[in-house]
């Protein structure tokens, strides 16, 4: 008898044809979908792939009488689960007429960084995503004893051994699929949090690094179904003495990179600090539960920045300070942000926005 | 559907690797790691680059000031990973450069600098004892959960289900150890059940402690793949029960050379007479172990001999017969750290004058 395995590795080396994954972002705003479809020949270029659609009415983006939402391949990644020349396609999704779907936040934000003023900016986005592993029939987290809880944090942050260390396999295999796929991963973590970890994306240039991120993320809870386990993007999933969890997002542009580049970072962060609420606002659902000022997370009512500050809204680098340029990062991001709305938001609010108000754009 | 293994195998085709960078946290022996891409293999800890991280987590910085900075010392291959990916031993700095309190390795550094130490050739061997728990319950390995196994007698270097535990632990990390380009030079099962010992060395000064620590991570990484929790606890069991130690063998080239054995002398000497401030470097906990019992000697009073497993210091009948050699320092303790010992050892016999 044929085992799955087997028919899983069944060569089609001697077929010319290649099966793409297209991925897009559900109604929730967090929840990826993806279906596969068989093409012709390999293609390496988003704009050669076809259009394609799915059924709305089954993710709440579209009513049963007009369900179809068309999807527009944006980003290609090889497929590490697949590999060959088969691929992942990350799409956004459009009304039959053309008109990105509300819940298509990626049209908005390539707007913005095609605008002259941010492309010739060269924005880099380093962004840092943090997760918690939950057991799969419980919800509670990987690792912790059913009904209880570990020891207090303090073992487990860049942690080893069997006590401290919760799926690291899962970690592992996701760092090496996101490097073969062409996902610009530059590193991992274990978290302050036991079976809580991170991984960091960039730094990338644009729209690129939200591409990158959701091709991550997608790559992530892959890994986590086929280990059996439940991925969270919860920022704060469990109440108490538990660290949060956040999507840091480290930021820099030419200027800032460039002698004399500290006093640019510094004009960027008073200005984001004008619209703390803005920004606050579209940094992730449930993030008051996280930002408590606690637990390495800032209060969210309050906007601070400061050098090697681990507590503030902004931190700045003692690299960055000691060379007088570099970068900032900017730590109130939830784990379910959405890095299409913080780049770009980020993007707008330093370089395009002047706090007379104009050059504004809504979300 | 995909295997975790097969993710785990893909090849990295040389475009990156991956290289973990490793230091010691705030208790003075727990390890901590954290892994980085970069462009392509590097072989000499130079040319890394210094990375930082979150001291206040690790109880070595406070939140408002928390960068702390990691220095790449030496290099090792990962045995997890393996392909060009590595394996980095690093010490912990402050932004300003100064090395963070818990960085014993900097001072240790300095001392194998000295030209006096360094003509010397300072030659280590470790031997790091070390006990396997049961996950849950922290009770070792093989031990039935609320009691104890027959007394110790058939368990030093036993073989069978009754008497060995955990062996294929044992045996992986060998292997990866010598992999990883450690200079491992031997185990046995040791003289408690689920206690067991590797040796790394003879290596030549500050290396001796780059790669113990290096052994030890491997070793917490192989625990943590087999679902037991590593002790380095130098009591584990109160009782009839051996401890766990770290003996340190040592020589220098005088005491490899004809006539070696007067120096060995005149350096037991000098160590009996520094006998307290070495004691208090060699461990946390070490009174527990060091009772003049369970061939230990006893934590007050300092002695040495030949062939003598309850001295604090013993030298083999070997040395004594060929004049020439090494002697084995058995007070430092299983969580004792390599780079306060070794430099310790080296400064009391080559610099110190009484």
């Amino acid at each position: 008898m044929s085992s799955l395995d087997e028919l899983l590795n069944l060569s089609l080396e001697d077929k010319p044809h290649i099966i793409a994954e297209y991925i897009w972002i559900g109604g929730s705003g967090t929840d990826l979908r993806s279906k596969a479809r068989t093409l012709a020949g390999p293609v390496t270029d988003p704009l050669l792939l076809p259009k394609w659609n799915y059924d709305g009415s089954s993710t709440r983006q579209a009513k049963g009488k007009d369900s179809e939402v068309i999807l527009h391949p944006k980003a290609i990644f090889k497929d590490p689960f697949r590999r060959g020349n088969n691929i992942l396609v990350i799409c956004d999704a459009y009304t039959p007429q053309g008109d990105a779907i509300p819940t298509n936040k990626r049209a908005r934000a390539a707007e913005i960084f095609s605008k002259k003023e941010v492309a010739e900016e060269e924005t880099w986005f380093g962004l840092e995503q943090e997760y918690t592993l939950l057991q799969k029939d419980v919800k509670w987290p990987l690792g912790w004893p059913l009904g209880g809880f570990p020891p207090p944090q303090g073992p487990y942050y860049c942690g080893i051994g069997a006590e401290k260390s919760f799926g690291r396999d899962l970690v592992n295999a996701h760092y090496k699929a996101c490097l073969y796929a062409g996902i610009q991963i530059s590193g991992i973590n274990g978290e302050v949090m036991p079976s809580q970890w991170e991984f960091q994306v960039g730094p990338a240039l644009g729209i690129s690094a939200a591409d990158q991120l959701w091709a991550a993320r997608y790559i992530l809870e892959r890994i986590t179904e086929i280990a059996g386990v439940v991925l969270s993007l919860d920022p704060k999933p469990i109440e108490g003495d538990w660290n949060g969890a956040g999507c840091h997002t480290n930021y820099s542009t030419k200027s800032m990179r460039e002698e004399g580049g500290y006093a640019i970072i510094v004009e960027a962060i008073n200005k984001l600090g004008l619209r703390h609420k803005e920004h606050i606002d579209s940094y992730g659902e449930g993030n008051a539960r996280r930002l408590t000022g606690r637990h390495e997370a800032p209060d969210m009512n309050s906007f601070s920045w400061g050098v090697a500050n681990r507590g503030a809204s902004i931190r700045v680098g003692r690299d960055t300070e000691k060379e007088g340029k570099g970068y900032f990062e900017d730590r109130r991001p939830a784990s379910n942000m959405d890095p299409y709305v913080v780049t770009s938001m980020i993007a707008n609010t330093t370089i395009l926005w002047k706090p007379e108000g104009s050059e504004l754009i809504l979300f």
